[in-house]
């Protein structure tokens, strides 16, 4: 079920009759005997297997109270987008049969520290829930989510099945808990945890796998910072047969590296760890041969970790680059020069993550020869403003002239033009998320002097198929005036330092009729602003605005009026200080169909 | 001199004070600037300017440079953010100082070891400062033959002879140093 699609009472696409037209009737209008309905249902049960898409299943739930129902009881994949807009409850009683979850919490700016801690995203009420009522569930996503030891203990031991478990940006929780998770879940396959904060709990998680031959296909931990027994480790490995993912914390040395390599050659997934030689310098290392150790794993597709790169080792991955599709860098502060040895095999490349450490000239090199480039992200080494920033619109320029079936970028910078926005809009047409971020606040076109406007109006009017949009750098009501009017498809906007009075606000809310998640922070729109998107809240999955002019009472009549939308108003710890006068902190308001939370915090105001 | 009397000539032409982008009143004058402090003076007004165009900010955009720092702002998520920089700050900035003795000397030096790239380099620094002779190191023998050994502290609490390990190593475990008559030192040198 989804946050998005579920409500039909909500929902503007209501299409379809209504339940009460459809009882079952013969042409002479007498009510047929419940066999038909029962042959019916079975059939529509069978049919419905094929469909797995959430969103023709949210359609096809909305036919008749017949279809719902088959509908329910054949959908074992639900998508929660936001963890307040449904009840666990009300969850596990619609869907029976669930084997897979997917659960989201906190809004995206936490992780930019705009959320205070302890403001929610709890998933013990959802375990407890499932434990009772998916006792065959198999796969769990979460994101955003706040997970303690007791969850993960509980999750262990309830789920006789249990497969997979996939954690991002989510805390709460140590290596007590992958413990309890590695020694219980005997069918562990995934256990993959990324951009996660976890804990060390100083428990050696790793010896914790089942001692025999293990199910494990990916093991993930890049994240966890904390040294692993790496004889463990190295035995885990030689047992796990299908394991073909496997990405190593920066605890990991090259020549550990090189043995879990020689153990796993079947890898298809390599996180490298450190990547350089670890601190007591013994002969093993200058005499092992690291480009063989890569040869020999023929399967390898994606590359990432480098995390403490000596990039003297760089040519031991040479013989993977023909054929790599996803490569990240972007923890290795490498430089043009050294990129440049390794992105020319690198003609199959797809994903590339980087730091702006290769600068506008690595950038040219990735351009010539990554022609198949989809997925393009730049961060910044030093994320500051107002420093010489190694890349900028040259940079941008050349990939857009190279790498013309680009998807999807996110490019850090200190300087841009509009020219070179303007010529990524008409060279890769086929961008579906353009992301932005102009470093220093509201620079204009360093070489013009005027704002961004035309560049990011280029973007939504000629991209077509743009559903994810981030803007940055100097922007007028003009540029949201061009969002509002080209943006038709976006789903996800992101708006910081920008515009000039409510009206930019007012343009996109009335414009932009596929808006689902909108997150504006330090921007003058207002309560006008606010109350020009009445008509479409219900539609969208949340909306942010923080450090902005909204009035507590701009948000009380919009909660008065919408029972259905929680509004929550708080202040983060910056914003407690400041001198705001009437304007709120923060807004953060979704529908859901709960009502206002019982675990909010103190500082969580629900209006 | 003809120099001089070109420039007076190019600023009178341009008429530059007229020009000259200043943060005071039109009309009330500096007294005592220099033409060339003028010219000067343009050029940085001109770069504020240009940087900050939204007047209603003023405060902030005075100095570039010191533009208060904002929470989430860029959005790079903390664990990229704290990567890289406490290493370049650690790297390039800080020293490693430890304490040196020399048997005999009335009194201690410091010295930071991070400027020294080699042990050679370190040694003839010492031999240098204390005005003693250290010697070769050799694997076997330690210093043996020259009048000091060097030893050092490491991060244990040993006393260990200088030169066996790694430089890097012995960059990061080096707690303080003292050089000791090779009398003594023979004890060191060799276990």
């Amino acid at each position: 079920m989804s946050g998005e699609d579920r409500c039909s009472e909500m929902s503007e696409d209501d299409e379809g009759p209504s339940p009460s037209d459809l009882t079952n009737r013969n042409r002479n209008g007498d009510s047929c005997s419940p066999f038909p309905d029962q042959v019916l249902e079975n059939v529509l049960e069978s049919v419905l297997c094929f469909l797995t898409s959430r969103r023709d299943r949210n359609a096809a739930s909305l036919v008749c109270k017949s279809w719902y129902r088959a509908e329910a009881l054949t959908r074992s994949e639900v998508f929660i987008g936001n963890c307040y807009a449904i009840s666990p409850r009300r969850v596990t009683d619609r869907f029976r049969g669930v084997n897979s979850v997917v659960i989201k919490g906190k809004p995206r700016f936490a992780d930019f520290s705009l959320l205070p801690p302890d403001w929610g995203a709890h998933f013990t009420p959802w375990g407890t829930a499932m434990a009772d009522a998916y006792r065959a569930l198999e796969k769990l996503y979460l994101k955003r989510m706040s997970i303690t030891y007791n969850d993960l203990a509980l999750l262990a031991c309830s789920f006789p099945v249990f497969k997979e478990l996939v954690l991002v940006c989510c805390d709460g929780f140590g290596t007590s808990g992958l413990a309890v998770v590695a020694s219980q879940c005997r069918q562990l396959r995934v256990l993959d945890l990324m951009e996660s904060d976890v804990a060390d709990d100083e428990v050696d998680w790793i010896s914790c796998f089942p001692e025999n031959e293990t199910c494990l296909q990916s093991l993930i931990f890049d994240c966890v910072d904390c040294p692993i027994n790496f004889e463990a480790l190295e035995q885990l490995v030689a047992r796990s047969p299908s394991l073909r993912k496997l990405r190593l914390n920066q605890h990991i040395s090259l020549w550990q590296l090189h043995r879990l390599m020689s153990r796993a050659p079947q890898l298809t997934h390599l996180g490298t760890g450190s990547f350089s030689p670890s601190e007591v310098v013994s002969q093993n290392d200058q005499e092992l041969n690291y480009d063989s150790a890569f040869a020999a794993c023929k399967s390898l597709v994606c590359l990432s970790g480098f995390r403490e790169i000596v990039p003297d080792y760089l040519p031991a991955i040479y013989p993977v680059c023909d054929n790599l599709t996803s490569l990240n860098f972007s923890y290795a502060n490498i430089n043009d020069e050294q990129l440049k040895s390794v992105i020319r095999h690198c003609r199959k490349l797809q994903i590339f993550w980087v730091l702006d450490s290769i600068c506008d000239e690595g950038l040219q090199a990735v351009a010539a020869t990554c022609k198949d480039l989809r997925e393009l992200r730049v961060f910044p080494i030093d994320a500051r403003e107002d420093i010489e920033g190694p890349v900028s619109e040259i940079g941008l320029q050349a990939i857009s002239e190279g790498c013309r079936r680009l998807q999807s970028i996110l490019y850090f910078c200190q300087r841009m033009t509009n020219a070179a926005v303007i010529a990524m809009s008409k060279n890769c047409p086929d961008l579906v998320a353009f992301r932005l971020c102009i470093m220093g606040r509201h620079r204009p076109d360093h070489i013009t002097g005027e704002p961004m406007d035309e560049g990011f109006g280029a973007i939504v009017k000629n991209c077509k198929k743009l559903t994810r949009l981030a803007v940055s750098g100097l922007l007028t009501d003009k540029a949201f005036g061009y969002i509002g009017e080209y943006g038709k498809l976006v789903r996800t906007l992101s708006v910081a330092f920008a515009g000039d009075s409510d009206m930019g606000l007012k343009y996109v809310l009335e414009g932009c009729p596929r808006l689902q998640k909108l997150e504006i922070r330090d921007s003058p729109f207002g309560d006008l602003a606010l109350s020009s998107g009445l008509h479409h809240y219900y539609n969208m999955r949340f909306l942010w605005m923080s450090s902005c002019k909204v009035t507590r009472r701009g948000c009380e009549v919009i909660a008065r009026q919408f029972p259905r939308l929680v509004v929550e108003v708080f202040n983060s710890e910056e914003q407690e200080g400041r001198e705001t006068g009437d304007y709120i902190g923060t807004l953060y308001m979704y529908r859901s169909l709960e009502g206002p939370r019982a675990d909010a915090p103190e500082f969580v105001h629900i209006l | 001199m003809e120099m001089a009397r070109t420039v007076t000539c190019y600023e009178s032409d341009l008429n530059l004070k007229a020009t000259e982008l200043r943060l005071g009143l039109p009309g009330t004058d500096e007294p005592g600037k220099q033409p060339s402090a003028g010219i000067k003076s343009n050029k940085r007004a001109f770069n504020t300017v240009a940087l900050q165009p939204d007047s209603e900010k003023g405060d902030q955009h005075s100095c570039s440079a010191t533009k208060a720092q904002v929470v989430g702002w860029p959005p790079v998520q903390s664990y990229r953010k704290n990567v890289f920089q406490p290493k370049k700050v650690e790297a390039e900035t800080a020293g490693i100082y430890v304490k040196v003795s020399m048997d005999g000397a009335p009194y201690l030096r410091k010295i930071d070891i991070k400027v020294y790239k080699s042990y050679p380099d370190l040694l003839s620094a010492l031999e240098d400062m204390f005005k003693c002779t250290i010697g070769v190191y050799s694997e076997r023998e330690g210093y043996d033959g020259s009048e000091y050994a060097p030893t050092y502290e490491d991060k244990d609490g040993d006393w260990m002879l200088v030169g066996d390990v790694p430089w890097e190593m012995f960059i990061s475990s080096c707690k303080r140093l003292r050089i000791m008559k090779g009398s003594e030192a023979k004890g060191l040198g060799c276990l």
